[in-house]
């Protein structure tokens, strides 16, 4: 069963890293969107085995929905063709070895590091019993209600900021 | 060897390096734009692993606000970009550069 496990993480883990590595390296724009959606719906695989039924909902309805809509919609509204549109070799080069280095230092980090062991109360037991949309409920509610509402004056800001900058001058 | 949070955390650590290649990369907004996105699902995946290792519901609040955040950003981004395109045709970052001096 553990083998199992296992498999199943590999096998999910390796179809994320090629679709981001193909959102990276696709000329057409349209094809990296596609290629994001089907990392987002890797991760949101990922939110469910890590007992965050909730949090896969949302990933799949906010990000592979509204954000990936917007984008998409974007895209087609500009007609981008798929122009080579990469800079140079060495700034390549140059991006590839930054990006390598601080993979190797958050390796390192991972490695030779230990994660806290200060438990909180909630395990995969009690989210099954309670229900995972009730605790984040219950959480956001209580402890974060200052940055709920916060959240909400931003996305009106986000509304009205996206209105003003996009639409035609009258 | 069942599956860790050091998995968890590797791959997560691998998608943000892929996400900063983009970034870094790419001269088309838009996929630099879905290149910064890459990055903030993988800081997503981490907050989340932790989460449920540590059996604390405070990093699941967090990817809420950052998918929050990620959603007015995509908004007001897109517009941005609307708007460049119609002044100069164009969404290369090469030609961002109005500010420079």
């Amino acid at each position: 069963m553990e083998i199992l496990q296992q498999l199943f993480f590999y096998v999910v883990a390796l179809v994320a890293v090629i679709s981001g590595l193909l959102v990276v390296t696709c000329r057409n724009p349209v094809n990296s969107a596609i290629s994001l959606v089907m990392t987002f719906f890797c991760l949101a695989i990922f939110y469910v085995t890590l007992h965050a039924p909730f949090m896969a909902a949302i990933q799949i309805m906010v990000y592979a929905g509204a954000i990936m809509v917007l984008i998409v919609f974007v895209i087609m509204l500009l007609n981008l063709g798929s122009a080579v549109a990469v800079r140079s070799r060495h700034a390549v080069t140059g991006a590839v070895v930054a990006s390598g280095l601080m993979l190797f230092q958050v390796l390192i980090l991972l490695k030779k590091g230990s994660v806290s062991v200060v438990k909180g109360p909630i395990d995969a037991a009690q989210v099954e019993a309670v229900g995972h949309t009730e605790l984040i409920g219950q959480s956001l509610f209580t402890d974060f209600l200052l940055p709920f509402e916060i959240a909400s004056i931003l996305l009106l800001v986000a509304i009205v900021g996206a209105v003003v900058l996009a639409k035609r001058e009258v | 060897m069942i599956v860790s949070v050091y998995h968890y955390m590797v791959l997560s650590a691998i998608l943000f390096s892929l996400g900063t290649i983009g970034v870094l990369t790419r001269r088309n907004a838009i996929v630099v734009f879905m290149c910064i996105e890459l990055m903030l699902n993988a800081v997503n995946l981490t907050f989340i692993a932790l989460s449920s290792y540590l059996g604390n519901m405070d990093g699941q609040i967090f990817v809420f606000f950052i998918m929050t955040v990620a959603a007015a950003e995509a908004a007001v981004g897109l517009a941005l970009m609307i708007t460049f395109y119609r002044n100069r045709e164009s969404i290369d970052v090469e030609d961002f550069s109005l500010l420079k001096l």
